[in-house]
């Protein structure tokens, strides 16, 4: 099977899901969430079928398509965190509601439940775009479904400004992109990646300052997508105000697509020596800032989710550790093992927030108080995922760090291996801290409401713990996987 | 299945019944129990004839990264294996009545117990490294739910401190794996070993460094030292002996696995400033020690002191002091770990630990203060403990170890060492003095009971093993020396 049809598959399902949404009954819209699930675990069994070599060079749009192996893993990545995300909707739904201004139940329920397939959609074509055009069309379907899925609480004043903020930067974002492209466009006369790396080598020293100042602005915007610092700063407010669920999706899915753009721009320029010397030191200065601030900045936040945007933060700065390493020849391997470790340990965090949150009624770290005595299944969920953030061994978490600073030592990166090892200790601090909310802290209402989850999110909670734990003890069929 | 499996498997199982619910004491004290016999069990087994690694068992991970869960023991491990498995025992048997989630409390130590247990056993790196990390979690725990002062704080402290260290020592592992021929990587340790010692890796100074210091934060080497006093004093007594006595013993452990044999010459290299820094730790904080104003401090700080004979032997390099570094694991983890659970009685009797408040408690519990006599002459080093012949050893060893006929740093360095073992009898003749004799302190009520007889058979047995040892050192020195054989040559 041509592995084009896969995106083509998830455009229809969604726009199905969108159609069925007329027609569901008010009671019956959490069918289209199960609906979007059991199609997209279909296409993610499909994803296993597909054949990358159909898309061969000559194959037709082969020049702006890519059904590489980072692709293919990037599309298999996006599908199962959209079907989590679906997951954590359903559990987020009760919240969704009440904000509408319809009294009607289930009242703007399917499109919160469509949004996140046709973005997903969007994910999986930028894990194949090999065309700046490509990348920039990919990368504005999954911001306009994001726009939308941000301010999705009409109710709620922060997910509006969330969504307001979101959109500003993102549409800034999107400004330094196209214009990073422009000049690139302007120097080698071409948009296509390939084609770029081609004419590269016989370009006239005096043109490489425009260059690297194109390939310096596309570097900006794609610093906004996966929140690595000094572009960071949108990322706490907009993940506390927006939809849990989405905040979640923003954070792992939103993130690795950045990851594998930045990963296929920067093979095409560090291809030439002359650029390399010039652009790996700003990618390590990135990775540098980006791990220290993300850290150092969560130690004294309050809130989980605020807590996990700056986790998220400083997870993009490991990764960008990995791509400064990208010398080493196991580091491709290696981030995408860690971006595989992120994407259960972040999800399984989220997951448990929303079911937590929408019973107590709030996200801060109080709220999670005595957890451990009114749901302590849940506690252990959430201790394990805050374990493998912080990067305990046995855990999918500390192996990912392992791998990454292995690189980064092989690479003889020391300063900035000594930075992450500042970033690790003030991990430990701020993941201990929602640990001893739980474990050490009385609840404020002893007698407040059960703590209920569906049995689809209990299946998912043990499914996600179980990964973590079998991944951190035995990486063989993961590492097989990716390698 | 291998035994050494099912000794880290017993204490998870029983933690896991633990959690699960009923009667957790008697489960827990029946798996240590179980696991105490395998482990003296296989001290038994052991093949000394034939040396080297028994019992090994090995399973492929990951075999292109070369990570292997494989376990296996030679002497040296299996004497720690005895300690871990004894001192576990004897803190589950101390345990008093745990008011707030008992089970957890019991699942706590016996977590501790499996990752001590794992790391002693682990013939990988990997494992190694990660089953010493898994106790860290417990012990944050242990202090932060249960402990007593500013327990929160503390928590906060040791568990940022020790995972600080471990990830040092992480990266030095992971220059040691970098260091060796990219065709012959390798976590074995077996092999590391070998390739060290035939000269066919150099990992250099800087890896040398990040292990001594990544081992030294665990093991309390000055001045990286702050973090233990305050953490044993704020546990719960049977944490304070688990982590003191078994938990702390792992970076010494590392050091004799990795350092020894892999870096000779480095150690000699940077062989004046370890000696600069354990002076730090027998003769600062045993002045330190002499002024604290309660027992539980004071047992702390003395356990951070003695930490420095043991760096003593391990730059000594020679048979007699690191064979004396080794037997002073075993020992001193018994003697910490029986101080530990006879403060907690105290404190449990009285309801403090200052010294001015007690005073004259050996005329109402004189089976109390007869043990406690027992083990603070067992922690002064009096003859008969293994603890005297441990610091004998290391104190040969040293002297020995320079230049025969000059009086040279080491010689030095052993000579004002020895003074630590003059200011630890000061300060443990005068807290027994102050605890046992004397007036009748405030806190010293009439009808205070003696130790209970839990305490009591748990303390008898490990000053029993103190006592064994010190009178046969042979027993253990029979297992440990074929480790450090090959530099008598």
């Amino acid at each position: 099977m041509n592995p084009l049809y896969l995106e083509v598959a998830v455009v229809v399902l969604g726009i199905i899901l969108l159609m069925a949404e007329a027609f569901a009954g008010a009671g019956h819209k959490r069918g289209i969430a199960y609906a979007g699930i059991v199609g997209l675990l279909g296409i993610l069994a499909a994803t296993f079928v597909a054949d990358p070599a159909a898309m061969n060079a000559s194959a037709p749009y082969a020049n702006f398509y890519r059904a590489d192996f980072l692709a293919m893993f990037l599309k298999q990545f996006a599908l199962l965190a959209t079907v989590i995300v679906l997951v954590m909707s359903v559990e987020y739904a009760p919240t969704v509601e009440a904000s509408m201004p319809s009294e009607r139940r289930g009242a703007g329920l399917g499109e919160f439940f469509a949004l996140p397939v046709l973005a997903c959609a969007g994910l999986m074509w930028m894990a194949s775009a090999a065309d700046f055009v490509m990348i920039f069309v990919s990368l504005e379907l999954v911001t306009i479904a994001f726009y939308i899925l941000v301010s999705y609480l009409r109710g709620s004043a922060a997910s509006l400004e969330a969504g307001a903020k979101y959109l500003v930067l993102g549409a800034l974002s999107t400004g330094f992109l196209v214009y990073g492209i422009t000049w690139i466009y302007g120097v080698t006369g071409q948009t296509n990646l390939a084609a770029i790396a081609e004419a590269l080598p016989g370009l006239d020293n005096a043109v490489v300052p425009a260059l690297l100042f194109g390939f310096g602005l596309v570097l900006v915007a794609l610093g906004f997508k996966v929140a690595a610092a000094p572009f960071q700063f949108w990322v706490p407010d907009v993940y506390q105000g927006a939809p849990t669920p989405v905040a979640a999706y923003l954070s792992v899915a939103s993130k690795a697509a950045g990851f594998v753009v930045l990963l296929r721009v920067l093979q095409t320029f560090v291809s030439v020596p002359e650029l390399q010397e010039k652009i790996m030191p700003a990618i390590a200065l990135l990775a540098g800032a980006t791990m220290i601030f993300g850290n150092l900045a969560a130690i004294p936040q309050t809130n989980l989710k605020r807590l996990l945007a700056y986790s998220s933060i400083g997870h993009a700065g490991y990764l960008l550790l990995g791509v400064a390493s990208l010398g080493a020849p196991f580091a491709g391997t290696a981030i995408m093992f860690y971006l595989g470790a992120y994407l259960l340990m972040t999800l399984l965090a989220f997951l448990v927030m929303t079911i937590v949150a929408q019973a107590v009624g709030g996200d801060d770290l109080s709220d999670f108080a005595g957890l451990n005595q009114r749901a302590p299944q849940l506690a252990f969920a959430l201790l394990l995922a805050m374990l493998s953030l912080a990067g305990i061994p046995l855990t999918a978490g500390f192996l990912g760090k392992l791998f990454i600073f292995e690189c980064a030592m092989q690479q003889q990166h020391y300063v900035l291996v000594a930075l992450g090892v500042v970033a690790v200790a003030a991990g430990f601090y701020f993941y201990l801290k929602v640990i001893r909310a739980m474990y050490w802290q009385q609840p404020a209402t002893p007698d407040g409401p059960e703590i209920e989850a569906s049995p689809l999110a209990k299946f998912t909670i043990a499914l996600l713990c179980a990964l973590i734990i079998w991944i951190g003890v035995y990486p063989a069929p993961l590492l097989a996987l990716i390698r | 299945m291998s035994p050494l499996l099912s000794l880290i498997l017993i204490p998870l199982v029983t933690a896991a019944f633990c959690m699960a619910g009923a009667a957790p004491r008697r489960i827990s004290l029946f798996g240590a129990g179980a696991n105490l016999l395998l482990g003296l069990y296989l001290l038994a087994s052991y093949n000394i004839e034939i040396g080297g690694f028994q019992f090994v068992s090995e399973k492929a991970l990951f075999p292109a990264y070369g990570i292997h869960f494989s376990l296996g023991a030679d002497g040296l491990s299996l004497v720690l294996i005895l300690l871990a498995t004894l001192v576990t025992f004897a803190a589950i048997w101390v345990t008093p009545q745990i008011e707030r989630s008992a089970g957890m409390f019991y699942a706590c130590l016996l977590f501790i117990s499996a990752g001590a247990i794992g790391a002693f056993a682990s013939i990988d790196l990997f494992f190694f490294y990660a089953f010493h990390e898994l106790a860290l979690i417990p012990t944050f725990l242990l202090i932060g739910i249960w402990g007593s002062g500013e327990r929160q704080r503390i928590a906060w402290k040791v568990t940022i401190y020790l995972a600080f260290g471990s990830f040092i020592l992480l990266l030095g592992l992971i220059g040691l794996w970098q260091a060796a021929p990219e065709e012959l990587r390798t976590l074995d340790i077996r092999l590391l070993q070998q390739l060290g010692s035939a000269g066919m890796m150099q990992p250099g100074p800087v890896v040398y460094l990040l292990l001594l210091f990544g081992f030294g934060i665990l093991i309390a080497l000055f001045p990286f030292h702050t973090w233990a006093p305050e953490a044993y004093a704020s546990a719960p007594a049977p944490a304070a002996m688990l982590h003191a006595g078994v938990l702390k013993k792992f970076g010494l452990y590392g050091l004799l696995r990795l350092a020894v044999p892999i870096f000779p010459a480095e150690i000699q290299q940077f062989s004046h400033l370890v000696l600069i820094l354990l002076l730090g730790n027998i003769l600062y904080v045993g002045f330190v020690t002499m002024a604290q104003k309660r027992l539980d401090l004071m047992l702390g700080y003395s356990s951070v002191m003695h930490m420095g004979y043991a760096f003593l032997g391990f730059v000594a390099l020679n048979q007699l002091g690191l064979g004396g570094m080794s037997l002073m694991l075993f020992a001193h983890g018994l003697t910490i770990a029986a101080l530990f659970a006879l403060s907690g009685e105290i404190a449990r009797r009285t309801g403090t630990l200052e010294f001015s408040e007690l005073g004259g408690l050996a005329g109402l519990a004189p089976k109390l203060g007869l043990l406690f006599g027992f083990a603070a002459m067992a922690s002064v080093g009096l003859p008969g403990f293994s603890t005297f012949a441990s610091e004998i050893m290391i104190f040969f060893g040293a002297f020995t170890r320079g230049t025969v006929g000059t009086f040279d740093w080491f010689q030095t360095a052993t000579a004002l060492a020895l003074w630590g073992v003059v200011i630890s009898a000061v300060y443990m003749l005068r807290a027994y003095r102050r605890v046992f004799w004397g007036s009748r302190g405030s806190a010293v009520k009439e009808g205070t009971e003696d130790v209970s007889s839990g305490v009591r058979w748990a303390v008898i047995l490990l000053i029993a093993g103190l006592l064994l040892t010190g009178f046969r050192p042979a027993i253990l020195l029979h297992y440990l020396n074929p480790a450090f054989a090959y530099l008598a040559s």
